[in-house]
């Protein structure tokens, strides 16, 4: 809490890390968005599967953050197609207590890493960074 | 004080006295009464006819054979003296025998051979005159000419009278035969002692009511008698035998009930080309005194038979009913421990359900918090003289958010288990490392944590991380219940028949009697708002019951409580106990299940 937000892009300084935020709570999405906007991310947002794969095949993302349980498509589904579409896209898949054995899953299937829901912010950027470094260069 | 979980104080009830089972009881009875009656009555009854059948026909075969013997016997002596004047009549000529003196030679010879039975001996022409006598009466020259038998006799060559008084006016009868001599007939007759004849026929007595007696056509008496019979029935007698039951013998057999209820058997056989009837009467009920024996013991047997049922099927059904009781009362309380069960089960997902739905909002509202934290490091809201309260309050509704989450995480731990995997573990070990895990929160409240374990224990089969959750627990109560006063608590493990216990004792200040019942419902905590959950000890019900195994308190106020853990070993178990064996758990082994 004590780091100036100013300061927070200036840790990567190449370029700003290009995020898609998938998530069917409308609010969280849009919250969150804002934060890790603030901490020099550029966000775009989905609330849905259908909405995310829409907006993957218009723009490309360097790392997707991926809540696995939403209303119109299960997680993985979402994830099996991300993969296909971009498989040098990273993704950190979002499940709530309880449901790690699907998140495990999503590794198998070629996710990054997961977080449980709710997370502190300075973890989820530290994943985000993290899987972003990870990342092969295209 | 100690409260036994599932406490079974309706046991002191005895719901055997209900109408239930009183009922149950009467029907069980008439059943069992039923059943062995039954056959026991239908067999015995058809044995005793049975045996009553052949019984009955035996005695009359007996009776029959008995009064053809003495028919044959009297048949046999009429022939003898009827053979004896034959060779009298033949061996001497009408003058000798019409000589008195050379008679009465002859029937001294006579005597010699049969001593009395003939009484006298008289010749008598074809006009009736007794031309000659030997004999105890004065009857030489007597005129028989009118009397029924001389008219008889003179037809035929040999006769046979009936018994008759005559001119002595005493029974009697007489053999006689007819002989021929210058053209005209004469007899040469003989008088059969009455008594002699009389004893072939007394000598047939059996029992205490059986005689025999020889009628006439007519229904005469021809021997003395104490015939029981109402007067003018005689002549009926002889025709009612007549009627009766012929057997191949030539014997028949009757059997008669009188008005007077009496019954009587007759047994006859005639003699004398039918003149003659022998008849053998008895009373029934002396000829069947042994039969009637017999089926009074045979009774007597039934009914006794009969009353060690009766009690053997009262005892029988009276036990069988207090164990069907017992065992109703045993599924009854072991029902309610279901029910207990499940509602711990229902609760569970049901707070795994709003422990879902909560995380949600709260994540948000974090996250919003979070926001506005960044949103206080702008410049321009920097200057605000209030930013400490803002940081204060901020960090306040991230502390408490975070605080609904590990609640939710306790409650969702609560319903999914965290890892039930089952592994061979050494208890001992366990427990050394739970107590190691609370060394230092031990330390610093000042309680001296002493463990007591039994050497070689038998390795159990069973999750670690759950019983390490029990154990945590439970030390963890401890240290609370302690408050920071210090004190001391004390792990044991023992193995203790075919289970293994674990014990937890404290010395804190003990759990008031009212919390005691209670202590192992979920949510209820004694612990103020926002410290406990409520969930601990319910968890650990859960999965101790879930091991097969028991947890017991026992408290005094003032002194401490103890905590009994029992789980059963179970050599070779290899599958995993209990419903929680879904895939789903195994990745859930790095949850600590205490948060």
């Amino acid at each position: 809490m004590k780091e100036k937000t100013k300061e927070i892009p200036s840790s990567e300084p190449e370029r700003r890390i290009r995020l898609l935020l998938v998530d069917d709570e409308v609010e969280y999405l849009h919250v969150l968005s804002n934060r890790l906007d603030k901490r020099g991310m550029e966000v775009a947002t989905a609330n849905s599967g259908t909405l995310a794969i829409q907006t993957l095949r218009k723009q490309e993302f360097d790392v997707a953050v991926l809540d696995l349980k939403m209303e119109d498509m299960d997680g993985i589904e979402v994830l099996k197609v991300f993969k296909k579409m971009d498989p040098e896209l990273m993704v950190v898949m979002l499940t709530g207590h309880g449901s790690e054995k699907a998140a495990r899953d999503g590794i198998d299937f070629g996710a990054y890493d997961y977080l449980t829901k709710p997370c502190e912010i300075q973890e989820l950027v530290a994943k985000i960074q993290e899987a972003y470094r990870k990342r092969k260069p295209t | 004080m100690k409260i036994k979980l599932k406490n079974s104080a309706s046991m002191e009830s005895r719901p055997i006295d209900t109408p239930f089972y009183q009922s149950f009881s009467r029907r069980m009875v008439l059943i069992l009464i039923l059943v062995s009656f039954t056959p026991m009555v239908l067999v015995s009854g058809i044995i005793l006819d049975e045996f009553r059948i052949s019984y009955r026909e035996k005695i009359h075969a007996h009776l029959a054979e008995l009064v053809l013997k003495h028919k044959q016997n009297i048949d046999a002596f009429l022939d003898e003296k009827m053979g004896d004047i034959r060779f009298v009549a033949a061996s001497f000529t009408f003058e000798e025998l019409a000589d008195d003196l050379f008679l009465d030679r002859v029937l001294e010879n006579l005597r010699r051979e049969e001593s009395t039975v003939f009484e006298d001996l008289g010749v008598i022409n074809e006009q009736g005159r007794q031309l000659s006598y030997v004999g105890p009466y004065q009857l030489k020259q007597a005129v028989y000419a009118d009397a029924d038998w001389f008219q008889q006799a003179i037809k035929t060559p040999y006769y046979i009278s009936e018994v008759f008084l005559g001119l002595r006016g005493k029974p009697h009868f007489i053999v006689s035969v007819r002989g021929r001599h210058e053209g005209k007939y004469w007899l040469l007759r003989a008088t059969i002692d009455f008594d002699s004849f009389n004893s072939l026929v007394e000598n047939l007595r059996i029992g205490r009511t059986g005689f025999a007696l020889i009628l006439n056509r007519e229904g005469e008496f021809q021997t003395k008698s104490t015939f029981i019979a109402e007067n003018g029935e005689e002549k009926d007698l002889y025709q009612l035998i007549k009627r009766g039951e012929r057997r191949s013998n030539g014997v028949y057999i009757l059997e008669r009930t009188m008005d007077t209820g009496q019954e009587d058997i007759y047994v006859g056989a005639f003699l004398k080309d039918e003149d003659w009837l022998l008849i053998y009467q008895q009373d029934a009920a002396d000829a069947f005194s042994d039969l009637r024996r017999a089926q009074g013991i045979a009774i007597l047997i039934i009914l006794m038979g009969g009353l060690a049922m009766v009690v053997t099927a009262l005892i029988l059904s009276k036990k069988m009913v207090r164990q069907v009781a017992e065992l109703d009362q045993e599924k009854e309380m072991m029902n309610e421990q279901i029910i207990e069960t499940g509602k711990l089960a229902s609760v569970g997902e049901l707070a795994a359900g709003v422990a879902h739905e909560i995380n949600n909002p709260v994540a948000i509202m974090v996250e919003e918090a979070g926001w506005i934290e960044d949103l206080l490091e702008e410049d321009d809201l920097k200057e605000s003289e209030n930013l400490s309260e803002f940081r204060r309050a901020l960090n306040q509704i991230h502390v408490q958010g975070k605080r609904c989450k590990e609640i939710t995480h306790k409650l969702l731990s609560f319903a999914r288990k965290t890892d039930s995997r089952i592994h061979e573990i050494e208890l001992n070990e366990l427990v050394e490392e739970v107590v190691g895990l609370s060394a230092q929160q031990a330390r610093y409240n000042n309680v001296e944590i002493r463990v007591h374990l039994q050497e070689q224990l038998p390795p159990m089969r069973m999750s670690p991380t759950e019983v390490q959750q029990v154990l945590l627990n439970l030390i963890n109560n401890a240290l609370y219940a302690m408050d920071g006063r210090g004190g001391v608590i004390d792990v044991y493990t023992r193995r203790k028949e075919e289970n293994v216990v674990i014990e937890v004792s404290d010395t804190g200040p003990g759990i008031p009697e009212s919390n005691l019942a209670r202590i192992f419902d979920p949510f209820f905590t004694t612990k103020p708002v926002g410290k406990g959950s409520g969930l601990g000890l319910s968890i650990c019900y859960g999965i101790i019951k879930k091991m097969d195994g028991d947890i017991d308190v026992r408290s005094v106020v003032g002194e401490g409580t103890t905590f009994t853990v029992r789980i059963p070993i179970k050599p070779d178990r290899t599958d995993t106990p209990g419903p929680r064996t879904e895939p789903e758990t195994e990745a859930e082994a790095e949850f600590s299940p205490t948060d």
